[in-house]
């Protein structure tokens, strides 16, 4: 502790320069820069695909850089692996808590540096104080001794954020760690941010939730598209410039929405409730009509739109198409309806990738391809060959595993599949998350296509610019329920950001 | 950054490679080669070897195998194993002896096997899919399950006195030296083969195989695939029970002991990959090949039947351990 | 204390105590204390095994291979002792358990450095172990009036009442309770088949962590081989012919979550003392023994139906009033 208390403020403890990490296909990280100093929080703000979570990777070293340098106290280092980033005093609280359900809180706090007896056994009794200590000093009731699967999402915070504390870090990586809060829980969280500030820690902060990064940060590093934008103090920074940073362009200039003529209802969704992931969802939307549903991350967008096409089943609510009350009870049966989905997660639930692009697109319309249950190739390529034109697919042929390409093409891939059903609806869950600006441009281009022949569009999107280019409506969801609807002049980045917070209920109540 | 043109004239080419290319860099093509190697090998260790009858006996290796390993490579392609089929080989063998006891002809023997084998996949699959539940341990219960309740039956004793007519399956000849089980394994090899590489139903043991959650967003019901190739899986162990038992003329609980590890590596020789997603049938095929012909040579040369297992334990981890053995040197990592 | 695992403990020791009075019902002398002594001492071979087991499957792989190399280092200590009679019982424990270790060494360095599949890796193996004890003995019996006094007593000898064979395993349990909860590498275990994501971020490596659970459980396989042999002083290809699902069965019975990451000595242990009982129970209750390979597939099956309900995760809530609500 006492190497950190003398830490010169004015000095940063970690640098990086002009980092670059490329992925087949996605230059993840172009040269970005990043400096943390001593009982300073700095806040990195960028949407999503920015290169947030790479340079959290980085840093704890899980990926190695492929250019630039990693300064500790003026000292190039390097991180070859996790271990290294741990011992060099870097510690990261992730999204997803990385920590084991399986052992209890206090081996989760010191896995890997537990204290020893003179036999070399775990010392528990010594463990269990130690793992208390900590525990209090953050005001965390928990128990040292009890499983982390029996605790819920905050204590597994708190549990480990102590793991951070009882390595003695000197620097700690916070990726979104209120997203899954509650506003009590926040504030808690909030002190015990001050705490490690006050012991002299420097802390990453990384949110997309702006009251919080100014209530709390010190500094702001801005990134956009994998490229360092700007950085400074919070002090001397509007919350509308940290905007126009992320953004970097005007909204309307680069998204090629064209009003369309609205049409008849096309799907009515009324009451559609789950008993743990969303409560009386409802709306209608219209021919022609693209549909926003912006929220953060985990307010339960997926997991309704997933509900939509039978993955999961609502326990309460009505689904009407035209005039015919639909029930969903899978995926084939919303193909059949004219509902599709494509997913968030490419890689896990959108793209086969290690099968060929035609197979990729003809997988929902085998159906329609084959004779009699018989494959018939040709038909295959003729319906893969139309749609991956449409959208401006890049391959060098159709047989190629949809893996080998880059982000933004295998998402026209899984765009063209859905596309080849001819669907009523079509749901884009995050369509443009991590993909290349061209790609974003075009599939962007596409959908507007899309809705001006008729084509039902829901997207979900946590991109503001992409939610205020693209769609004629915005659904503001958060913890699962439906706060806003916005239309027209309602409109704007701060009645999105602050209904999808909560901002306006919370000062209400 | 460039910006997209708008020209909707570039055409993306079907394929690059042609039939001929695809098939002289495939894993079967590499295998034939083997196949053609020790057949040639053998040729010159004994000779014995190239004579009609003997190449005829040797198909007996591999024949009841290759039945199973055809069903077995859809399901290993769609993500899951059955290494029950041995002891459901012996719990439908049982059972058609006691159908046979009971009085009853050979029809109703075989269709008792070729039933007994379907309802014991059914079983896998149900626990599988319903409960969800890892098929490795599944299989590994009802391994012992199913020859325990052969064993129940049976304990030390046999089952024998099988009618003439029924031996037809395990020791006729269809013409010349074409025995019954060589052409039920050919004609499998053709049904499987359209099956896996023809079919909708193919297409979807592969996308399940390769990924299953995309596969079930995409329309597919994977539980139900999956059932199906459970239930083929099991009934092509009742018809190699019926193949086995025809063949040895009696049933003993020990039957086919052993025969799920036989039946694994010869689908992955066959070049399909143990965590799903890819491998052919010609590649089982040649494969089937290439493990008679290896049992039928050292055979020959009097090697005694465990040792030949050490080979066979070999072939499969060596068939998958060389290839990423070379990835990683050429890796240079 | 985990209250799910400490419930499933109970009900296997509610079972097997079930089990017992069910049996004393037939054949009252079967819970006599000295015959239970015998159930356990003839279960100390399954339980040894199944403790190694254990480890392997914590870290998501499996070992078929074990009972293969049992008798292999069975065979081979029995050769041994043939031809070099005088030859300390000390030394042939710590060959029997070099040699299993060795072979355990073989399964993870083709799991850790090759990354194939440890179902593939120890089916291999299996029946490689298996072959290479025939070449070494041409397939012939090692009998027990070739092996010395000393060899064939050792497992046998009454030590404060109790055989060598029993207190052995008892080592073994206290051993394994104390690595998988008091050292650092026991603790891997669990943090590499809990979560390998979060793992590697903590710094620890999985695949070695898994190539020595492989070590762990070929080292007790070759201890038991030495054990068996002598015990039963008579060595042969096929001894302990299917015992690796025996092993297998123990685990799963034993809540070993075949997923990784779950599992304790304890599930283990009582595992393998359910089916030792059974085994044992089956001749004087007057069932065939012919009925142990059915009762011991149905109770894998039971078990592994009943541990997958139980280890339903918890999902991620995100209406807040439901998270109380659970």
């Amino acid at each position: 502790m006492a190497r950190t208390g003398l830490a010169d403020p004015s000095q940063p403890v970690l640098r990086l320069d002009g980092i670059v990490k490329q992925f087949p296909g996605v230059r993840a990280l172009d040269g970005v820069q990043l400096a943390l100093y001593p009982g300073q929080v700095t806040a990195l703000i960028g949407e999503n695909g920015a290169g947030k979570s790479t340079i959290v990777k980085t840093l704890t070293g899980i990926y190695q850089p492929d250019e630039g340098d990693i300064l500790l106290d003026g000292q190039p280092v390097r991180f070859p692996t996790a271990q290294a980033a741990g011992d060099a005093g870097i510690t990261a609280i992730h999204q997803e808590t990385v920590l084991f359900d399986e052992l209890s809180v206090a081996e989760n706090i010191f896995i890997g540096h537990a204290p020893r007896t003179r036999f070399g056994l775990i010392d528990k009794a010594e463990m269990r104080r130690r793992a208390s200590e900590i525990l209090t000093s953050i005001g965390a009731k928990i128990d040292p001794d009890v499983r982390l699967r029996d605790l819920g999402i905050a204590s597994k915070h708190l549990v480990a954020i102590s793991r951070a504390l009882s390595i003695d870090a000197r620097v700690v990586i916070m990726d979104e760690p209120t997203a899954a809060l509650s506003h009590k829980e926040i504030e808690e969280l909030y002190e015990l941010v001050d705490t490690l500030k006050a012991q002299g820690k420097a802390i990453l902060f990384i949110s997309h939730k702006f009251d919080e990064i100014f209530r709390i940060a010190d500094r702001y590093t801005v990134f956009r598209d994998g490229q360092f934008v700007g950085d400074g103090l919070m002090a001397e920074v509007t919350e509308g410039e940290l905007v126009q940073m992320m953004v970097g362009r005007s909204v309307d200039q680069i998204f090629p929405k064209r009003r369309a003529v609205l049409g008849n209802p096309v799907l009515q969704v009324v009451g559609y409730s789950h008993p743990t992931e969303f409560d009386g969802i409802g709306f209608t939307l219209r021919r022609g009509e693209i549909l926003g549903f912006y929220g953060l991350v985990g307010a339960g967008r997926s997991e309704f739109m997933q509900s939509l096409i039978g993955i999961t089943r609502p326990s309460k609510g009505v689904c009407k198409m035209g005039d015919d009350i639909k029930i969903i009870r899978s995926p084939a049966e919303a193909i059949e309806a004219g509902i599709v989905y494509v997913p968030e997660d490419r890689g896990k639930q959108g793209a086969i990738t290690a099968m060929p692009i035609f197979q990729n697109v003809t997988l929902p319309s085998l159906g329609k391809t084959s004779n009699n249950g018989f494959l018939q190739m040709a038909e295959e390529f003729k319906l893969a060959r139309e749609y991956t034109q449409r959208l401006d697919l890049r391959a060098a042929s159709l047989d190629v595993p949809v893996g080998s390409l880059s982000g933004g093409n295998q998402q026209k891939v899984v765009i063209a599949k859905w596309l080849a059903t001819q669907p009523k609806v079509i749901i884009l869950d995050e369509p443009t998350k991590g993909i290349d600006i061209g790609s974003k441009a075009a599939v962007h281009d596409f959908m507007s296509e899309l809705a001006a022949q008729g084509l039902s569009v829901i997207m979900v999107s946590s991109e503001i610019p992409e939610i205020l280019g693209m769609s004629d409506r915005v659904i503001v969801m958060r913890e699962g329920r439906v706060v806003a609807e916005l239309e027209g002049d309602d409109l704007s980045p701060e009645t999105l950001v602050r209904h999808a917070a909560g901002i306006t209920s919370e000062a209400a109540a | 950054m460039t910006m997209v043109d708008h020209i909707k004239t570039r055409v993306i080419p079907d394929r690059l490679t042609t039939p001929a290319e695809r098939i002289l860099k495939s894993w079967e093509a590499l295998l034939l080669l083997v196949a053609i190697g020790i057949f040639i090998l053998n040729s010159f260790a004994s000779p014995y070897f190239l004579n009609a009858w003997n190449l005829s006996d040797a198909t007996f290796n591999f024949t009841e195998k290759a039945m199973i390993a055809f069903a077995m490579a859809l399901l290993i392609i769609a993500g899951e194993i059955d290494l029950s089929v041995a002891s459901i080989i012996a719990l439908a063998s049982t059972v058609m002896g006691l159908v046979m006891q009971a009085g009853f002809g050979t029809p109703v023997i075989v269709l008792a096997g070729l039933v007994t084998g379907l309802m014991c996949g059914v079983f896998n699959g149900v626990l599988v899919t319903r409960f969800n539940l890892p098929s490795i341990v599944v299989t590994i219960g009802t391994m012992s399950l199913f020859r325990g309740l052969s064993y129940i039956v049976l304990g030390d004793g046999a089952f024998r006195g099988y009618p003439s007519d029924f031996a037809w399956f395990g020791q006729g000849y269809a013409f010349w030296v074409i025995s019954v089980e060589m052409v039920i394994f050919a004609l499998l090899a053709v049904i499987y083969g359209v099956i896996l590489h023809k079919t909708n139903f193919g297409r979807a043991v592969y996308a399940v195989g390769n990924n299953a959650t995309a596969a079930m967003f995409s329309g597919i019901r994977v539980g139900r695939v999956k059932l199906t190739l459970f239930m083929l899986t099991g009934l092509m162990s009742g018809l190699a029970a019926v193949c086995l038992t025809s063949r040895l003329g009696s049933t003993r609980p020990s039957i086919a002991s052993g025969m799920e590890l036989e039946v694994v590596t010869m689908v992955v020789l066959g070049g399909v990959n143990i965590l799903g997603g890819s491998g052919t049938i010609p590649g089982v095929v040649i494969a089937a090949f290439v493990m008679g012909l290896v049992t039928f040579g050292l055979g020959l040369l009097n090697v005694p039947g465990i040792v030949m297992s050490i080979f066979i334990g070999a072939l499969l981890i060596g068939v998958i351990a060389l290839p990423r053995l070379f990835a990683k040197l050429k890796g240079g990592k | 204390m985990n209250a799910l695992l400490k419930s499933r403990e109970s009900i296997l020791v509610g079972a097997i105590l079930a089990l017992l009075a069910l049996i004393a019902t037939r054949f009252a002398g079967f819970v006599a204390p000295a015959n239970l002594a015998a159930v356990f001492n003839d279960t100390s071979p399954l339980i040894i095994l199944a403790l190694g087991q254990m480890v392997v499957i914590l870290t998501r792989c499996i070992d078929l291979s074990v009972a293969a190399n049992l008798a292999l280092t069975g065979m081979m200590c029995a050769m041994l002792n043939v031809v070099y009679p005088d030859l300390p019982i000390i030394v042939i424990l710590l060959l029997a358990l070099a040699l299993g270790a060795i072979m355990g060494a073989v399964n993870g360095l083709l799991v850790w450095k090759l990354d194939i599949p440890p179902i593939v890796v120890t089916l291999g193996t299996m029946t490689i172990y298996r072959g290479i004890i025939f070449l070494i003995s041409h397939g012939k019996w090692v009998n027990a009036h070739e092996m010395s006094p000393a060899f064939t007593a050792f497992p046998r000898a009454a030590l404060l009442g109790l055989p060598v064979l029993s207190w052995v395993a008892m080592a073994v349990i206290i051993v394994m309770a104390v690595v998988m909860a008091r050292t650092t590498l026991g603790r891997s275990f669990y943090a590499v088949g809990g979560n390998p994501h979060a793992a590697v971020y903590t710094g620890i490596n999985v695949g070695k962590a898994q190539f020595r659970a492989f070590v762990i459980s070929g080292t007790l396989a070759g201890l038991a081989g030495y054990l068996w042999v002598a015990r039963y002083a008579v060595a042969y290809v096929d001894i302990a012919g299917g015992f690796e699902l025996d092993v297998v069965a123990a685990c799963v019975i034993g809540g070993i979550s075949i997923a990784g990451g779950i599992g304790t000595v304890g599930g283990a242990v009582l595992g393998a003392l359910f089916l030792g009982v059974i085994k044992n129970a089956l001749p004087v209750v007057d069932i065939s023994p012919f009925w142990q390979l059915a009762i011991s597939g149905a109770a894998i099956i039971i078990a592994v139906v009943f541990n997958a309900r139980a280890d339903r995760t918890k999902g991620r809530v995100i209406l807040k009033s439901a998270e109380h609500a659970q």
